[in-house]
Order: structure tokens, then C-alpha cells, then sequence
């Protein structure tokens, strides 16, 4: 009798200790998968980076080429979506942290959400349809304006998130010595919330740096160094994908190098916001 | 004073107002254009568009079944594949590793999300393909060739391909929803069924089952990221319309259609038919998404409830 309780005893702990070896294999194949990805990234991507390749414009097949235009591209676009997006994300996600609890706020909540989960492929339909088919070409002005759409959302979201781990006692502090309602968030709620705030445009800064889907046909692509708003620009997503799919090894060899580029860029600012977010509150 | 205030007050709401409300006339305005943009097709073609087997745009033959189906087979690929590993690291991360081990593996599997959909196609075709094509693929058709999922030509291009790549993207995504999910479970739960001689596992099996709803939320969160997925998938899946049986075959989803044609398509009709699957996998993905909050929203309010 002894015995039999102690074997099954032995085999629940048995079956335990196997579950727990089961569930700590996944994570370990997720590690992998992710070590994996670096590597090759880091390996092929090194041996087949150099100065000239940074500041070139992509060439003919034979005569090497490079990213400078996809990388000025890239800038220029983000930027023009932080100029839109920001404002409008930070605007709207400290209304509904301090205002939103009526029905437009939680409307506008939900549609905040929707949209985020919207492909970004369709995001791109959309500005095809509203903007290059109007203007007649794809311009740097529609990519920037994809990206936009796409960094509203979430900046926010992450922003009402932020602003609302800001205690009360603050906002009641400001109100009983007799602030008006807007000096009470414009120059306490949001200085106490502003790490956050950052953090949050800069994990949606890395996010549509590496969008390419909302690109591909509403700013193209372009072979040559491009300032100017309203013509074709290249991008580094964009000239990634060429150079992958394209029939050469050259090409599959500057692929790996522009990845290399963007993924050290988009992982700094996650390691970045990881290490400042690690001291708040 | 108090004057100022009050004005002050209302210029600075009717300007957070007005950034509240660009989201929701952004929202308004993409089912508008889409809608009015895919008009040409749905007045031509009705619901033949979405069973048609045939995708001939130069004869103006417009079936986008193929494409649906490749959609949703890739993305069920990717959940099977997923879920499993998914809910196996939550798990682990919360119910099971120490605090010191969880939080830098939780950031590693969150970077996992942050890699660009572009990179993890990169990878796809020059690692993951050829591994496909001459490991995973000969395993599969030898032990279970007798499948007509795993007979054909094994090129590395195709449906499984296609679904291993989004399983890599959506494990991040469905494991940190899980992971918030069973972190709101109280630890009484826990501390109950371990006081009453319940080992780690059987423990764990009862907080899984309080969570089973919000878990549902997450699997179908997951299921809305892979469906609206789009470079990975078009750089590995080889983009031809059809329907086989075969997993190894090549096939083709909406996402990569769009992604794959919509520069070169001039044609007024062809655009059209474009734009209407586009519209398709909009709503699709809406529903989807909103299905799943309402889940995991509940599980949280449940929860906390009981």
C-alpha cells in the first residue's frame, strides 16, 4: 500500500519535473531561433559591409553599388513621420488618459487598437488610393504618411499607458493650489510622464524603420540620391527585399550587409529603451 | 485668472480632441477609399470573386480563392507549430524559471518580435528554405510521405516554408499576451492546489485551465498577425495561385498577392480586384482582432472578479 502511493507519488513528480523540462525547451528554441537569425545576420552581413557600400548608390550588377540614397531615403521618411506622428499620437493618447472615459473616448480607444492590428499592407492600399493616385506618382511624402499612420496608434497607446502611472496626488496637488485643468497636465502630468512618452516613440521609431510592406508602392524605390518630398525615394527596407529577391549573389550579399545595418539600429533602440524603462516609478 | 483658465482649459482640449479624433477619421477613411476602390470589382463579379479557383489578370479573370485559401493554411500552419511553444515558455517565464532567469529570456523572446518582417524573409530564403528543402522536408516525406500533405516536389519554396516563417513571428506575439494573462491569476490559486500536495505541473495544468479563455485571445491575436503578414511570406511561400494538397508546393496568400503586384497593376479592373482583396483581409483581420480583445479583456475582468 506504502508502496504503490509512493510510485505514484514518484510518478507525478516524474511527469512534473518532465513538464517543466518541456515548457524550459521552448524557451530555449526561441533563444535559439533568435541567436540563429543574429548570427547569420552579423556573419554574412560584416563580411560583406565596407564605407563605400554605406555611401554608394545601388549600380548595375558587376559594378558593386551601395545604400547611401536607401539610407537617406529611410531617414528622411521617418522623419516626416515623426513630424506628423508624434503630435497626433501623443495628442491623442493623453486625451483619453485624462479625458477619454466617455463614449468617443473608449470609441477612439478601440479604434486605436484596431488599427494597430491592421496589416500594413493594407495601410499602404490606403494611401495608394488617397494620395498617389491624386498626385500621379509615389513620392516620398506618401511612404512618410504610411509610416505615420502606422506610428499613431501606438505612440497612442503607449502614451495614454504612460500618462495614466502617473499618480493622482499629483494631478490633485496641482488642481488645489489652483492650476487651471491644462497647466495640470501640460507641465506636471506630462514632465512626470515623459521618460515613458519617449520610450514609446522610440519603440515605434524602430518599429516602422523596419516597415517595408506600406512602402513598397507609395514611395517605390529610387536609384539615386533624393531630398525632395515629392519624387520616388528608396529605403533600406525596401532596397533589403530587392537585393533578396533579385537573381544575383552580389545582390544577395548587399541584402545581408543593409540587414546588418538596420538590425543593429533597431536593436539598440530596444536595448535603449529596455535599460530606461528598467528605472521608472 | 480664473478667466484665462477656463479658456486655456478649452483651446487645450479641443486640441487633444482634435489628435483623438485624426485616428478615428483615419479608420473612417481607409474602409471609405477601400470600399469606393474595390466598387469596379464587387458590381463586376459578385461573390464569384471569392470562389473563383482561376487568377488570369490579363483575360480580366479575377478568382481570389487560391489566395484565401494559401492565407488561411499558412497561418494554421503557423498556429499548430506555435501555440504549443508559445504557451510552453509563458509557462515557463511565469509559473516555473526564477525571477533572475525569466526577465532577460522574456526580453530575448520579445526581440524575436522586434526583428523586421523583411529580415525574417531574408532569412527565410537563404537559411530557412534550403534546411527545409534538405532536412525538414526529406524527415517529413520519408515518416510521413504516406500523407498527401507531405507528397511533391521538395524545393523549400512553399506552404511550409511559409508557415514556419510566420510561426517564428507570432511566437512573441501570442507568448506575451499569455504571459500577462497568467500573471493576473491570483497566487492564491497557486498557493492552494501546492498546500493540497499538487505538484509544479498540476498546479500549473489548474492556473492554464482559469486562463483558457484569455489563452483562446492570445492563439486568435496570433492568428490575426499571421494572416495580415506580408514580406516574410511573399519572399518564401513562391507566390503561385494555386490549391494543392501539398504542403511542399508553392502557393500564394492575399498579403503576398497585394504586396507581390499592386505596383504593376495599371489596368482600372485589375487594380480593382487588388484593392477588394485588400478590403477582404481588412475586415477579416478586424474581426479577428477585435474577437480576440474582447477575450482577453474578459479574462482579466473575470479574473480579478472572482
Amino acid at each position: 500500500m506504502a508502496n504503490r502511493e509512493l510510485s505514484l507519488h514518484s510518478r507525478r513528480k516524474l511527469v512534473s519535473s518532465v513538464m517543466t523540462t518541456i515548457t524550459a525547451a521552448c524557451a530555449v528554441l526561441a533563444i535559439a531561433v533568435l541567436l540563429i537569425i543574429l548570427s547569420y545576420i552579423a556573419i554574412r552581413g560584416l563580411s560583406s559591409i565596407n564605407l563605400q557600400f554605406l555611401v554608394d548608390t545601388p549600380k548595375p550588377v558587376g559594378e558593386g553599388g551601395g545604400i547611401g540614397n536607401a539610407i537617406v531615403g529611410s531617414v528622411l521618411m521617418t522623419l516626416l513621420a515623426c513630424v506628423i506622428g508624434l503630435p497626433i499620437g501623443i495628442g491623442a493618447g493623453v486625451y483619453l488618459a485624462e479625458f477619454g472615459e466617455n463614449l468617443f473616448g473608449k470609441t477612439v480607444r478601440f479604434l486605436a487598437d484596431t488599427l494597430i492590428g491592421v496589416p500594413s499592407i493594407i495601410i499602404g492600399i490606403f494611401i495608394y488610393t488617397l494620395i498617389v493616385l491624386p498626385m500621379g506618382r509615389q513620392s516620398g511624402l506618401a511612404g512618410g504618411l504610411a509610416l505615420a499612420i502606422i506610428m499613431i496608434p501606438i505612440v497612442a497607446r503607449t502614451t495614454e499607458e504612460m500618462i495614466r502611472l502617473v499618480p493622482n496626488s499629483m494631478r490633485e496637488g496641482a488642481l488645489a493650489l489652483g492650476a487651471p485643468q491644462w497647466r495640470v497636465t501640460w507641465n506636471i502630468v506630462l514632465p512626470a510622464a515623459s521618460t515613458g512618452i519617449a520610450t514609446g516613440a522610440m519603440l515605434a521609431i524602430a518599429r516602422i524603420s523596419g516597415e517595408t510592406a506600406p512602402l513598397l508602392f507609395t514611395a517605390l524605390n529610387s536609384r539615386f540620391y533624393n531630398y525632395f518630398y515629392d519624387q520616388p525615394m528608396a529605403s533600406l527596407t525596401v532596397q533589403i527585399y530587392n537585393y533578396a529577391t533579385g537573381p544575383f549573389d552580389v545582390e544577395h550579399k548587399m541584402a545581408w550587409a543593409a540587414t546588418l545595418i538596420l538590425i543593429t539600429l533597431i536593436l539598440a533602440i530596444n536595448i535603449l529603451v529596455r535599460f530606461l524603462t528598467r528605472r521608472r516609478f | 485668472m480664473a478667466q484665462t483658465g477656463t479658456i486655456g482649459d478649452k483651446v487645450f482640449r479641443t486640441i487633444l480632441v482634435i489628435a483623438a479624433a485624426i485616428i478615428l477619421v483615419i479608420v473612417v477613411t481607409i474602409i471609405f477609399m477601400m470600399v469606393w476602390n474595390a466598387l469596379p470589382t464587387i458590381r463586376n463579379f459578385g461573390l464569384g470573386f471569392l470562389t473563383g479557383r482561376e487568377w488570369i489578370p490579363a483575360d480580366n479573370i479575377f478568382g481570389a480563392l487560391p489566395f484565401i485559401y494559401g492565407t488561411v493554411v499558412s497561418s494554421l500552419i503557423a498556429l499548430v507549430i506555435s501555440v504549443p511553444i508559445s504557451v510552453g515558455i509563458a509557462v515557463f517565464l511565469v509559473e516555473q524559471a526564477p525571477k533572475k532567469i525569466s526577465t532577460p529570456i522574456g526580453f530575448m523572446v520579445e526581440l524575436l518580435a522586434a526583428i523586421p518582417s523583411v529580415v525574417y524573409g531574408l532569412w527565410g530564403i537563404f537559411v530557412l528554405a534550403p534546411f527545409v528543402r534538405d532536412y525538414l522536408g526529406v524527415f517529413l516525406e520519408k515518416y510521413f510521405g504516406w500523407l498527401p500533405l507531405f507528397q511533391g516536389r521538395l524545393t523549400g519554396i512553399g506552404m511550409l516554408t511559409g508557415g514556419i516563417i510566420l510561426a517564428l513571428m507570432i511566437t512573441p506575439i501570442i507568448t506575451a499576451v499569455v504571459r500577462d494573462i497568467l500573471e493576473v491569476v491570483p497566487t492564491q490559486q497557486r498557493e492552494a492546489a501546492l498546500a493540497l500536495g499538487a505538484t509544479k505541473w498540476e498546479t500549473t495544468q489548474i492556473v492554464l485551465g482559469n486562463a483558457a479563455s484569455g489563452i483562446a485571445g492570445a492563439v486568435i491575436l496570433g492568428l490575426g498577425r499571421a494572416l495580415g503578414e506580408t514580406m516574410a511570406i511573399t519572399m518564401v511561400i513562391g507566390n503561385s495561385p494555386q490549391i494543392s494538397a501539398s504542403l511542399f508546393e508553392p502557393a500564394y496568400t492575399i498579403a503576398s498577392v497585394l504586396a507581390a503586384n499592386f505596383a504593376d497593376a495599371t489596368d482600372e479592373i485589375y487594380l480593382s480586384a487588388l484593392i477588394e482583396m485588400g478590403l477582404v483581409l481588412f475586415l477579416v483581420t478586424f474581426v479577428v482582432n477585435a474577437f480576440a480583445k474582447l477575450l482577453v479583456m474578459r479574462v482579466g475582468s473575470n479574473i480579478k472578479h472572482a
